[in-house]
């Protein structure tokens, strides 16, 4: 379209961090892509970040290190960053810019599209429905992942975090008919890390059914801005032109986020809190609203980001922001997890906002809302009493709070912790929130309607392996 | 109209500059590019303007043209609104492809309807500027009344005679003026009213802990400040659900979208309980969400006041909620940032602070041109980050507000909803509501607020003294405190808006619950007096009183009495 596309500047004026100034440019447009040719014969990629008549202030994907300003040569795209769609991804393991890392050729589409993706037109967006089974209960059966929402986990350093999101990766399913993929976006992670991730994804790898794409901290900074975008507009192809039910996982946003913060800082934009730019909710609402169900269109997408919380700190801006777009939180706690309990979920903390949409009657099973909610009830009550118990020791304590502890204790061995291989069945979780439910009387369980208990419920001396109710 | 050229010499991101802009002013809008992608100029140097730009400026160069309008934003007022979707500049957000293009720029009312016109003028007649000329059934509940519009004035030189008629066809001349179903009007500026009124009747929310405890007075301001998660959508939605207004601006500003989609599919499916009606039938959404541009996200808040204010000068009350001012904040931050403003606090412009006072003046309780009482009451979600109500954007606003519904961060955690707090909540119409209720059959209001207000501080204060030495050391008349507490909170306080029956709830069951409680705590004081233990108390079964909310109808006041009667009758039964 225009002559800047295939004229070839040479020479930088300046460098400054990612950023460097190229004079004398003509038709070149805000946000478009640019390669640059180094001495070498290295290519790194660019993108334009500011255009003042004649200048433009290009950021290297790459990062500027061991470059000199006189061997630059940058030809411009005409436009922004954009990569082929299709099935060809599925089965595939990439870098961080979508370029093969498993030896295989390129990947090739016969669409391109801008990696920044359109807004879904709000008038048009289907409330997300339906569930997505993880095989792991505390996120199926207490915090249902809903088709089309997006819900984080949110962790500290040190807890298994990145396992977790790999083996809902590994196990997540949809019904046998519906048609079903998985984009892995690990974005400045460790390379030990890098490898586990591939090993857990792997028998999945084999069916074909996920792309993994994989930015670890030693590559360059900016190419992890693009990273959980490029996969995104792959995720978005696959779930509304092809209907598939796509999750997306992205791991692990706080680095993601760093890297805009260090962007950010060496375009010497103001910061706002911690150093990170004021607009760091839209860029990551330009991330998240990615997720959803599109009127008219078979398919859906789901996120779930991992966020791991700098010092465990929830109101830091990168989990404080993402709890304000996502559709609720999986919060890990340390407190579980030095106690030996995989997932270390704390239920307090965690929700699942759109559940209600995803599970009991007609989508799941018709027990499982009510049994839910009767779960956190309980959780919360125990809690309160082992707050007191510390104060006034446990011997103050009546024999119904006993029993509250006692029930706190069989929720986290019993029904929260599971293997990291191990995968249940949705009636098998919600087996096994009966059984530790039903270590209370029956008259504790104040949140489940009479016919359910009926249906459900099993006392303690009748405590046999076989369910009373229909659970089978 | 003047038509100036210019051209681009800048883009960085939104915003962007353009030389030889001489003749142009200060808000005008412009189109930007070969796309045409609308901006508004908001600074001015010599001859180079600065513009922020409505879309995403990817692919935008320097050299590009741009084209000025020769007038400020405007917003498209007509039939077509209400039951629409719009977007922050009030573009028809169904009249758009799904997933949104650049430059795309569908208008905000179809030009292709015919709406019923019926005068209620006669030519020859002398007009006031606002006079009503006659109504369109816009909706099944809402009447839209087509006025002369502000500004213009004099003799009704002809009418069109009952018909039906697009936007654009004329339907009258008023002192040489031809006139159109149509209106523009500059969005950043309130309309005129004939004059401001004192607080009336209350704006009945439908929410127990709202219209018992914390009520607004139509035409009043509400802020809902809160944490992530503690129930600011739900609660905000279930008052654009059941509040008793006849039409409702609901913005969504830089929120989820697929929020929007359950509000807007919920809106459709339900009944307004007053109308038998779809709800929608009486709700114009204006939906910018957190990725749509960040700009036009800033001009949404105005175009929704500016709509609702349109309405209000048709006679009808009128309810704007914004959820969140504290994404429309962010959006001006980001603004200023771009153009080097220097930053006040935590990085925000300066302005703030007198951009949301001016805001929230463009509530209240008016007589309208046209003569009518109308109202125009704004209620925003403030989302402070972190939590942490003393950053900017939470102090201002509590400022300018006439009460402020904050949730607990613990409440919501205890999952008690709505979680509007006891401890941090105000309202400055109580007392002027009193005097309304009295007047209307309910001397008891002020009196039932106050006592239940200061039976939930007593409790808190006793409660946390139980923490310490754990209630059982407690003496009796602080025990039966906070039995009566919890039965407060649990019974008249909690409202799930999952609930068939108690979504919404009528002033007559509302205070039926209440004095239920109070009635409780009274008979509880008497058995102490009579030497009845606390545990005897304690140990009786008041589930019902809390199972009754739900269980009962929104307006079924019988049901709630039948249930305080048994349990005064038990209770009765321990001496
Ligand atoms: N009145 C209510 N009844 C039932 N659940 C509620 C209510 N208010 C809030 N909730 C619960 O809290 C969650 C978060 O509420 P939401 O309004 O989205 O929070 P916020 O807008 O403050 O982030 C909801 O998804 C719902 O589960
Ligand atoms: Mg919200």
């Amino acid at each position: 379209m225009s002559a800047g596309q295939h004229i070839e500047y040479s020479g930088a004026s300046s460098a400054r961090g990612p950023l460097l100034v190229i004079e004398g440019v003509e038709g070149v447009g805000w946000d478009e892509v640019g390669e640059i040719h180094l001495d070498s014969g290295e290519v790194r990629h660019g993108i334009v970040l500011d255009v003042h008549r004649d200048w433009a202030v290009v950021e290297v994907f790459e990062g500027t290190a061991g470059l000199r300003l006189d061997e630059v040569r940058i030809s411009f795209s005409g436009g922004p960053l954009r990569i082929p769609v299709g099935e060809s991804w599925l089965g595939r393991v990439c870098n961080g810019r979508g370029e093969p890392l498993d030896g295989g050729p390129p990947i090739f589409g016969r669409e391109r599209r801008e990696v920044s993706g359109r807004p879904i037109n709000p008038a048009f967006r289907e409330t997300p429905r339906d569930a997505i089974l993880t095989g792991v209960c505390a996120i199926d059966g207490l915090a249902t992942l809903v088709r089309g929402q997006k819900l984080p986990i949110f962790s500290v350093g040190g807890l298994p975090h990145l396992e977790l999101a790999a083996q809902v990766a590994a196990q997540s399913r949809v019904a046998e008919d519906e048609p079903f993929a998985v984009v892995f976006a690990a974005v400045g992670i460790t390379h030990a890390d890098a490898s586990d991730v591939r090993d857990i994804l792997e028998q999945r790898a084999t069916i074909g059914d996920i792309v993994l794409f994989v930015n670890t901290v030693e590559d360059p900074l900016v190419e992890r801005i693009a990273t959980p975008r490029i996969a995104l507009t792959v995720a978005e192809y696959l779930a509304f032109d092809r209907g598939r039910h796509v999750l997306v996982v992205i791991a692990d946003v706080t680095s993601y986020c760093e890297a805009v913060r260090e962007v950010a800082a060496a375009r010497g934009e103001v910061p706002s809190r911690r150093g990170y730019p004021g607009y760091l909710y839209s860029d990551l609402a330009s991330l998240y609203e990615r997720a959803g169900r599109v009127r008219g269109r078979p398919g859906s997408l789901t996120q779930l980001p991992v966020v791991t919380m700098p010092a465990g700190d929830i109101t830091h801006p990168v989990p404080d922001l993402t709890g304000y777009i996502t559709e609720g939180q999986l919060v890990l706690s340390q407190e579980l997890d030095a106690q030996g309990i995989y997932p270390p979920f704390d239920a307090l903390g965690s929700l699942s906002r759109l559940m209600r949409l995803g599970a009991g009657p007609g989508r799941t099973r018709d027990d499982h809302l009510e049994i839910a909610a009767q779960l956190y009830a309980l959780v919360a009550r125990a809690r309160q009493v082992a707050d007191l118990a510390d104060v006034v020791g446990a011997d103050a304590l009546g024999p119904s709070e006993h029993r509250l502890l006692e029930f706190a204790e069989a929720f986290r061995r019993d029904f929260l912790s599971q293997g990291k291989v191990e995968a249940h069945s949705l009636d098998d979780t919600l087996q096994r929130a009966w059984r530790v439910a039903s270590q209370l009387p029956r008259r504790e369980l104040s949140m489940v309607s009479t016919a359910t208990l009926d249906a459900y419920y099993r006392r303690r001396e009748e405590d046999g392996d076989a369910p009373s109710g229909p659970a089978g | 109209m003047g038509v100036t050229a210019g051209t681009v010499v800048r883009v960085n991101g939104p915003v962007v500059d353009v030389a030889g802009m001489d003749s142009v002013a200060m808000l005008e809008l412009v189109e930007v590019g070969e796309a045409r992608l609308p901006g508004e100029i908001i600074a001015l140097e010599r001859g180079t303007a600065t513009v922020q730009v409505y879309e995403y400026t990817g692919g935008l160069r320097p050299g590009e043209p741009v084209e000025a309008s020769g007038g400020p934003l405007m917003a498209e007022l007509g039939p077509g609104l209400v039951g629409g979707v719009f977007d922050g500049m009030l573009r028809r957000l169904a009249g758009a492809p799904e997933f949104l293009e650049v430059g795309a720029r569908p208008a905000t009312l179809d030009r292709s309807l015919r709406w019923r016109f019926v005068p209620v003028v006669v030519e020859g007649e002398d007009l006031e500027a606002g006079a009503v000329l006659g109504s369109v059934p816009e909706t099944p509940t809402v009447e839209h009344r087509a006025l002369v519009p502000p500004r213009i004035a004099g003799r009704l030189e002809w009418i069109a005679p009952e018909g039906e008629y697009t936007v654009e066809e004329p339907i009258a001349r008023v002192a040489g003026r031809e006139l159109t179903l149509l209106q523009r009007w500059p969005v950043r500026r309130p309309r005129p009213v004939r004059a401001r009124l004192h607080a009336g009747a209350p704006l009945v929310t439908g929410q127990r802990v709202l219209d018992l405890l914390y009520p607004l007075a139509r035409g009043s301001t509400a802020a809902v400040p809160g944490g992530f998660g503690t129930g600011k959508t739900v609660l905000l939605q279930q008052i654009a659900k059941w509040c008793d207004a006849d039409v409702i601006v609901y913005v969504g500003c830089g929120e989820r979208g697929n929020e929007l989609a359950d509000v807007l599919q919920e809106l459709s499916e339900l009944e307004d309980a007053r109308t038998g009606r779809r709800l929608l039938d009486r709700t114009v959404l204006v939906a910018n969400t957190s990725n749509m541009p960040v700009l036009a996200r800033e001009a949404s808040i105005y175009t929704g006041v500016t709509v609702a204010e349109y309405f209000r000068d048709q006679g009808h009350e009128t309810v704007v909620i914004a959820d969140s001012t504290s994404r429309w904040a962010e959006a001006l931050r980001e603004v200023a940032s771009r153009t080097g403003q220097l930053p006040a606090e935590e990085g925000y412009p300066p302005g703030l602070a007198s951009a949301l006072a001016a805001f929230y003046e463009r509530a209240g309780r008016v007589r309208t041109l046209a003569g009518a009482e109308a109202s125009v009451s704004v209620l925003g979600a403030v989302s402070p980050p972190g939590g942490d109500m003393v950053e900017p954007v939470a102090a201002h606003t509590r400022r300018f507000v006439r009460a402020v519904w904050s949730l607990d961060r613990d409440l919501a955690y205890a999952r008690h909803h709505p979680a509007v707090s006891w401890r941090d909540s105000f309202c400055r119409d109580a007392d002027a509501l009193a005097g309304w209720h009295s007047l209307h059959g309910d001397w008891n209001w002020g009196e039932r607020r106050v006592r239940a207000l200061s039976l939930l501080a007593e409790a808190d204060r006793i409660e946390a003294i139980a923490q310490l030495i754990g209630a059982g050391s407690l003496p009796d008349v602080e025990r039966i405190v906070l039995l009566s507490g919890r039965l407060l909170r649990e019974a008249v306080l909690q409202q799930s808006a999952l609930s068939a029956n108690d979504a919404h709830c009528e002033p007559s069951k509302q205070a039926a619950l209440l004095d239920m409680v109070l009635a409780l705590h009274d008979c509880f004081r008497r058995l102490l007096d009579q030497g009845v233990p606390a545990t005897r108390i304690e140990e009786t079964d008041l589930a019902e009183a809390t199972r009754v909310r739900d269980e009962a109808g929104p307006g079924d006041v019988e049901a709630v009495e039948a249930v305080r009667g048994r349990l005064l009758a038990t209770l009765g039964g321990l001496l």
